[in-house]
């Protein structure tokens, strides 16, 4: 069984809403994305988006921007770069699920066969490509079938009647983008969104998650009455980019991953 | 050949609508207004009536006979798209979506500009339509091209610059996109070139092919016969493809696309997209784009600021992957031992872009007879590089040639 699926059962049985971080794997360096990925999870994350940096990353706001430029510019970090992350991670302890968010020119340029042969058996359960629509993904989709890896789509409130096809064959989750614009920290949501959630919730079985511009507490409690899943993004990819000063220097390492680990026990709810 | 692009947008493989689900509703309300209008007599009586009256089209073909004898082979004829109002052939898109957009009911226009000739088109036709204007320009173009940052403010549109990436055409393109995605309700995006997703090559396309309409008319009237070879500057190919187009189906003409060779294709310092560049997924579609082995997306270099972009129209990348057009790279030393040519012998400074074909015609041309002909897409003209280009020649001009 899928990770996810096997992840989002649990939840389920257990009452409780995915927490879904996203990190970009490189900032500030591999080493150092492998111990976030772990206090990650020690802070609650049920699941974690490994963010492939890139050129030119059309969905994504300024924050996760930077973060790319900051991956590339210090070390050109690879997809084989992030999924040896993601196998080290799990040397390293890490159980819960990953989930691969690249951009499709990186996966192009490898090679479809290349990228599947790279990430199979590596503990990628799933995958998220935000610029490959419905209309474009047939063969990628086939593929990570074969494999029993996830192609998570993303629905946003102006995918009016697009939804029900989109969400009959997503696999894992359905993303839903809580408001119009490109990812980062936001106080408003899209007007319609409690009405656009309910649509999705109505078109298919398979759990819902709800990302783009959540940053608290309070949000994550709000969109976890809605779904199963929320996904924070730019919020802590802000928290680390404020912490890379600690993070770069043996000495304070410690201390930077503390200031990560206490944000993302709040936004879980585990405050310990 | 078969019609292209397909119902999906493709030309062959290439083509296609590689972007973020929040703007696949505005591409597909998009697509259906442009199939609407563009067979609407209103709407095509408009755009026409702008064209003609407010640009001053048709532009003229200009048999340049100084050029011709001082390089002693073929006979040159340029197609006068400088002529037209704002200087460029991006007038000609900007009106005809500049219409559309106001069709649709949309009130605010945003676009994209490297060099600023797109920059300025938009902020004319938003005058003259009544609508807001935001351009966005790479913070290193808006140096480059201070003129047409003034000249856009005075048309009334906000010029935003971009700060991310590279600093030029491809962030601005980007950071267009993004601002799209948060504001499609009432707001239009004017894309510049024959790039992006479906179906904007197409649409810009179909905008621009009047150029070679109008050519391969006018010159079946003046030489009494079609070309032998058509030669066009690419940065994204916007001016290639409006004259390449209409002469598709003609089998004896060569088409030739120039590119920007910045200081070498064996430099890292170029924007020759076809010579070096390789198939990628780049803002929107799949093309050719100049990328690193891992699929990031590499920065490039022209003297040119409307050249300076790393990738290139889908349908271009089709013509010269099945073989019906070619594609060669023009150096920056090259491009501007063109415009000077041209300037001293015809009395024509052209932009920088168009200098680039220019440069190549002189290659091309003596190896020629002289009864065979050229025809040039002279895109632009060169007073909004003026500042530039003295930067470059310094005092150099006095001396030599």
């Amino acid at each position: 069984m899928n990770a996810i699926d096997a992840a989002f059962q649990r939840l389920r049985e257990e009452g409780r809403t995915a927490l879904i971080p996203f990190v970009t794997i490189g900032d500030p360096d591999l080493d150092t994305s492998v111990d976030i990925i772990r206090t990650l999870e020690e802070a609650g994350a049920d699941m974690i988006e490994l963010g492939v940096p890139y050129s030119d990353p059309l969905a994504d706001g300024p924050v996760i921007q930077r973060a790319s430029e900051r991956a590339l510019s210090n070390g050109r970090v690879t997809l084989g770069d992030v999924v040896h992350v993601a196998e080290k991670a799990r040397q390293a302890g890490v159980k819960l699920p990953f989930i691969l968010f690249t951009y499709f020119n990186p996966v192009l340029q490898y090679g479809l066969d290349r990228f599947f042969e790279l990430v199979t058996a590596k503990g990628i359960s799933g995958l998220i490509i935000p610029d490959l629509p419905l209309e474009e993904d047939a063969e990628l989709r086939a593929m990570a079938e074969a494999v029993d890896i996830h192609l998570i789509p993303l629905v946003a409130p102006t995918s009016n009647d697009r939804v029900a096809r989109i969400a009959a064959k997503a696999r894992g989750f359905v993303y839903c983008v809580s408001s119009l614009g490109v990812t980062g920290v936001r106080a408003d949501f899209h007007a319609g969104i409690d009405e656009f959630l309910a649509t999705v919730r109505g078109a298919t079985s398979t759990p819902i998650a709800v990302g783009f511009g959540i940053s608290n507490r309070e949000q994550v409690e709000r969109f976890g009455k809605q779904a199963d899943g929320v996904i924070v993004g730019s919020a802590i990819v802000r928290k680390i980019e404020e912490t890379v000063p600690l993070l770069q220097a043996a000495e304070t390492k410690q201390q930077g991953l503390g200031q990560i680990r206490a944000f993302v026990s709040e936004l879980s709810g585990r405050t310990s | 050949m078969n019609q292209v692009p397909d119902m999906n947008g493709r030309f062959g493989k290439f083509g296609g609508r590689y972007v973020p689900e929040t703007l696949m509703n505005a591409l597909l309300e998009l697509e259906e207004a442009y199939q609407h209008y563009s067979k609407d007599p209103d709407f095509i009586a408009e755009v026409r009536y702008l064209l003609n009256k407010y640009s001053g089209r048709p532009t003229s073909l200009y048999h340049a006979q100084r050029l011709s004898e001082h390089l002693g082979g073929a006979q040159i004829y340029l197609k006068r798209e400088d002529l037209n109002h704002t200087g460029a052939h991006k007038i000609n898109n900007t009106i005809g979506q500049g219409v559309l957009a106001k069709r649709m009911g949309k009130t605010k226009i945003i676009a994209e500009t490297g060099a600023g000739q797109h920059g300025v088109a938009s902020a004319t036709v938003a005058a003259l339509l009544g609508m807001e204007c935001k351009v966005f320009m790479g913070e290193e173009d808006t140096k480059r091209q201070e003129l047409n940052v003034f000249r856009m403010q005075l048309l009334g549109a906000e010029v935003v610059p971009v700060t991310s990436g590279t600093r030029t055409l491809k962030d601005a393109c980007n950071e267009t996109l993004r601002y799209w995605v948060s504001h499609v309700d009432d707001t239009y995006y004017i894309l510049g070139s024959v790039t992006g997703p479906h179906p904007y090559p197409m649409m810009v396309r179909d905008f621009q092919r009047i150029i070679g309409d109008e050519a391969r008319e006018q010159i079946l009237k003046d030489a009494g016969r079609l070309p032998d070879y058509v030669v066009a500057a690419v940065g994204g190919g916007s001016n290639a493809i409006g004259i390449f187009y209409p002469f598709i189906g003609d089998d004896g003409v060569k088409l030739l696309g120039v590119e920007a060779a910045g200081r070498g294709v064996d430099t890292e310092e170029h924007a020759a997209t076809m010579t070096k560049g390789r198939h990628g997924v780049f803002q929107g579609s799949l093309s050719y784009v100049l990328q690193d082995e891992h699929g990031q997306v590499q920065p490039a270099h022209s003297i040119s600021a409307g050249l300076d972009y790393p990738g290139i129209g889908p349908e271009h990348s089709y013509l010269k992957d099945t073989g019906r057009a070619d594609y060669v790279p023009i150096t920056d030393a090259e491009a501007l031992e063109g415009l000077q040519l041209l300037s001293r012998t015809e009395g024509i400074i052209p932009a920088l872009e168009s200098a680039h074909a220019i440069a190549q015609v002189m290659k091309l041309a003596p190896t020629l007879s002289r009864d065979q002909i050229i025809l040039v897409s002279l895109s632009g003209r060169g007073d909004k590089d003026v500042q530039a280009i003295m930067g470059y020649l310094g005092g150099e001009g006095n001396h030599g040639h």
